[in-house]
């Protein structure tokens, strides 16, 4: 299971993977690029990610989560380039009924960003880059200009 | 670990995105003296040029998984140094 992916994510083919008859809940969240971090104006981004630690973090996320609900889960993050507007996350949980697949959904994503090695380095307005340090926000660090 | 105390041991050391460039460099192995933990590698990445630049005790992992800094490394083990995350 490759959980990272450098080509643009399907949501409608994640959905479809967890689909199946007796499953009549389906969540799904899409973490998309945003054009302002911090009130700053972002052009683009870069997602970096420690591979194989990033691969074996989703896949431990994903087997907690469906030992935890009855659930199954199906998870992608991008990495590489990405422009505003595309998807960064796509996280899908089905269940049965759909409180396993509210619940199932929001702890996957929480725990991506609260454990896997992916990090964000956005490109600004004003010709700045910075690595994205999420607990810095107000003071971002330049590193550099574009 | 007590039949060879004056043993050395190599771990290779990862360092990503700000800490890398911070270091300028992303990789690197650190010779130390057995037993270790990965405070101890830490204090010797921090001792070399622009290591003071890392935080003192920044997130780590050992061999792919989250790892505290009095957990214990073996040679071979690599040890990666993580910046926050900022995926999702």
């Amino acid at each position: 299971m490759s959980f990272l992916s450098d080509a643009p994510l399907e949501l409608g083919a994640l959905v479809a993977s967890v689909q199946s008859p007796e499953r009549g809940g389906v969540a799904s969240f899409v973490g998309v690029v945003r054009d302002h971090h911090d009130g700053r104006r972002v052009m683009r981004l870069d997602y970096l990610a420690y591979g194989p630690m990033a691969e074996a973090e989703c896949a431990r996320i994903v087997s907690e989560t469906e030992a935890r609900w009855p659930v199954v889960v199906s998870l992608r993050h991008r990495v590489g380039s990405l422009e505003i507007g595309e998807s960064a996350i796509v996280a899908v949980a089905a269940s049965a009924h759909r409180e396993a697949a509210f619940e199932a959904c929001r702890y996957v994503v929480e725990e991506v960003k609260r454990r896997v090695p992916i990090w964000k380095r956005e490109y600004y307005a004003d010709g700045t880059v910075a690595w994205v340090d999420p607990t810095q926000i107000g003071r971002p660090m330049p590193v550099g200009s574009a | 670990m007590g039949t060879a105390p004056s043993s050395t041991i190599a771990v290779r050391v990862l360092l990503f995105a700000s800490y890398a460039e911070r270091m300028g460099l992303d990789s690197l192995d650190v010779r130390l003296p057995a037993p270790a933990t990965v405070g101890s590698v830490l204090e010797r990445v921090r001792s070399l040029p622009g290591g003071r630049d890392l935080p003192l005790r920044p997130l780590c992992a050992l061999n792919l998984a989250h790892a505290s800094l009095d957990q214990a490394v073996s040679a071979g083990d690599e040890l990666a140094v993580l910046p926050p995350m900022a995926g999702g």
